[in-house]
């Protein structure tokens, strides 16, 4: 193996090859060559760095120093006085409030506020499309200590740990496994959730395109643990790197005897492989999810009985979202009671956010639990946009709740926000400020669930269109106060009464905006005038038609 | 041992279609060799936003125009494509190009407004840029 003096790591998640990460890589290895500096300078692909919408970011080590944002045009004068004459390049320097950006060790403080990077470890670091450099960092260890040890106990430790599943309802990822250990059936499934689909929701994307190793050996852990042999990830067919990177994961695993027959000279033998959707958020849904994987099409199915004892295929399943199942190794490697020690009491561990609206930075985060959502949005976010008013923040995606000024420091965790009605969700944070109509947005959610419905049951297709289409009318200028109550109990019907979690969750953060902020809606009824001057109010009343 | 599904028989056969769709014959067909019934192919060929009964262009261009796009003026980019191709959504141009397709979220909300067009994502758009990355695609497509 070559040894170099410089690793250069430049970030190759889908944003950043968007921002032309492609093309300043190519420049800098042609420079390189040309430089002839090729076996001393190694340019190596990883995930998101952490920094987004910065353009191309990329990290010379073992310097530590963050270029962004890096333009093909730049690329002469680094690797001419960074690279050769060992100068920095001062004027590319990352820098956040006059302090240097820089990665490395010491990289959680210098990204503000104080993140804990355990999930997201990897990410960034490493080249997600190299398996050696997994191997190198404590990779495939977790696999290895699983594999000495009964099955039973992998599930007891995961017990022990607490940890709660990731994916929205925080159901303890240990029952679930315990449940489906104790099915005495040849055949078992793990599926991994990858249908990231929630609006304002991108951090599993960040895991599987920067570390997706991880999620292969949780998963193999995991089928270990309850005696599967059998595994897919459905993942979203828009999802194209992800898929790409997740595939020469599990391609390069199996050259490795870390997946497939007898993994690691054991008699354990376990198959991982993709199944991409076609489009449809009700897929997110675990039960919807399974018959999307037999090839049907995706609706919900009654439950119980639920999947640990009788899904896909009517076999037992366990099906756990992407960063649940990130999370197995370290707890495996580092043990139950290092994992209580991050987070609060109810609710252990760290939790990846999204990052999202109008603030200064946008990216996935991670924290531990308990980390007041004040922080998150003023702190590591960098606070609201423009120096502008918060005015409220849609935590958990659009099926999540609207959280106002009031509660913001409300600590993220399990117990702390269902005191405000409020759940971590999906893990979505989009702020708002003051200059947003709450109408306005309350119509942009409908008009998704009226999309996404997926027709099985009457409240939820019936409702999320009629909910639409009063909300439109309401920010158009066209609605009455009486139109508020029928959505009010509209709301009510659906979260009794619809099949799934799809049509429960779709009136929440209407239901909320309308407690939260009844004067912005009144003002479009009654003055027929929208107070930030976004809805246009051309409402006509030959429009009009009898709703509810 | 692969298991393909129905769903994964379809992404095949649509991806072999120049016109992005699923055409009539070779959705019976499918029903045929999987035993499948041809109400039920055809069920799910409609059920799932990717998939097509009616020919497309040869390029889709799926926007996104859920809660952090919509934050970012997405419907500015919307009302540009729609110029620019002279269509609405779900429909194609008269060339056969491009076919205009409104998506759920892509999951690329830090770099909003976005969208794709085939398997490329398109961030941070602004409207003044809309028509040279359509002419890129456009000429791209003739080599």
């Amino acid at each position: 193996m070559k040894i170099y003096r410089t690793h250069i790591l430049i970030a190759e998640d889908s944003k950043s090859i968007l921002e032309g990460a492609n093309e300043v890589k190519k420049a800098l290895v042609n420079e390189i060559y040309k430089k002839g500096l090729q076996d001393e300078i190694s340019v190596i692909p990883t995930g998101s760095l952490g920094f987004e919408n910065i353009g191309v970011a990329m990290a010379v080590y073992p310097e530590g120093i963050v270029y962004a944002p890096v333009k093909v045009e730049d690329i002469p004068e680094i690797v001419e006085e960074h690279l050769l004459k060992g100068r920095i390049v001062k004027r590319l320097v990352k820098s956040w409030e006059k302090e240097e950006v820089t990665v490395g060790i010491t990289r959680p403080e210098y990204i503000k506020g104080s993140q804990y990077r355990a999930v997201l470890r990897n990410v960034g670091m490493i080249n997600p499309e190299s398996i050696e450099e997994y191997i190198a960092n404590e990779g495939y260890v977790a696999l290895e200590k699983v594999l000495s040890v009964k099955p039973e106990d992998v599930v007891n430790q995961i017990k022990m740990s607490e940890l709660k599943g990731r994916g929205g309802a925080g159901f303890p990822t240990g029952l679930k496994w315990e449940f489906t250990a104790k099915v005495k059936n040849p055949e078992k499934y793990i599926i991994c959730n990858a249908d990231e689909g929630e609006p304002g929701t991108f951090k599993d994307r960040e895991i599987m395109e920067g570390d997706p190793h991880t999620l292969l050996e949780g998963m193999v852990i995991a089928g270990y643990a309850v005696g599967s042999r059998k595994a897919y990830i459905y993942i979203r067919g828009e999802y194209t790197l992800s898929i790409d990177r997740l595939e020469k994961a599990i391609n390069d695993a199996k050259n490795y005897g870390l997946l497939g027959e007898n993994i690691l000279g054991t008699n354990f033998s376990f198959d991982v492989e993709i199944k991409k959707g076609a489009g449809a958020y009700i897929c997110g849904e675990e039960t919807a999810l399974l018959d999307s994987i037999e090839g049907k099409r995706g609706e919900p199915r009654k439950k119980p009985p639920y999947p640990p004892t009788s899904g896909l295929w009517n076999k037992p399943t366990v099906i756990n979202n992407v960063e649940t199942l990130a999370n197995i190794p370290l707890i495996i490697i580092k043990g139950a009671e290092w994992f209580k020690s991050i987070g609060v009491p109810g609710t252990y561990g760290t939790k990846l956010f999204s990052l999202m609206g109008d603030i200064n930075w946008k990216g996935v985060i991670e924290v531990p639990f308990g980390t007041p959502l004040s922080k998150i949005v003023m702190d590591i976010a960098g606070g609201v946009a423009g120096n502008r008013k918060l005015k409220a923040v849609v935590l958990g995606g659009v099926s999540g709740s609207l959280i106002v000024p009031d509660e913001i420091d409300t600590p993220i965790d399990f117990n702390s926000l269902v005191r405000i009605e409020a759940g971590p969700g999906s893990g979505s944070i989009v702020v708002l400020d003051d200059t947003r109509c709450i109408v306005d947005i309350a119509k942009n959610i409908t008009y998704f669930f009226k999309h996404e419905s997926c027709g099985k049951c009457t409240t939820c297709r019936v409702g999320t269109e009629a909910m639409y289409k009063i909300v439109d009318k309401i920010c158009r200028g066209g609605g009455t106060e009486k139109d508020l109550d029928i959505l009010e109990k509209l709301s009510k019907d659906m979260q009794l009464t619809s099949f799934c979690g799809l049509g429960q969750a779709a009136p929440n953060i209407i239901i909320q905006s309308i407690k939260k902020f009844r004067d912005e809606w009144l003002a479009h009824i009654r003055e027929k005038k929208c107070p930030t001057n976004i809805c246009k109010m051309d409402w006509e009343e030959e429009q009009y038609e009898e709703i509810g | 041992m692969k298991q393909k599904s129905l769903i994964d028989d379809l992404h095949d056969i649509q991806e072999e279609e120049e016109k992005n769709y699923l055409p009539r014959n070779k959705m019976i067909k499918t029903a045929k060799t999987t035993r499948i019934s041809e109400a039920k192919v055809y069920g799910v060929s409609t059920f799932y936003t990717m998939f097509s009964v009616y020919p497309r262009g040869k390029h889709i261009i799926r926007v996104c125009r859920n809660l952090s796009c919509h934050l970012s003026d997405a419907e500015k980019i919307a009302e540009k494509l729609k110029e620019i191709l002279n269509v609405d959504f779900g429909e194609t141009t008269k060339d056969g190009e491009f076919t205009l397709e409104e998506s759920s979220c892509l999951g690329m909300c830090s770099v909003s407004p976005a969208m794709t067009i085939d398997d490329e994502p398109f961030g941070n758009l602004v409207p003044e840029n809309i028509s040279e990355i359509l002419r890129k695609i456009k000429e791209g497509s003739k080599k």
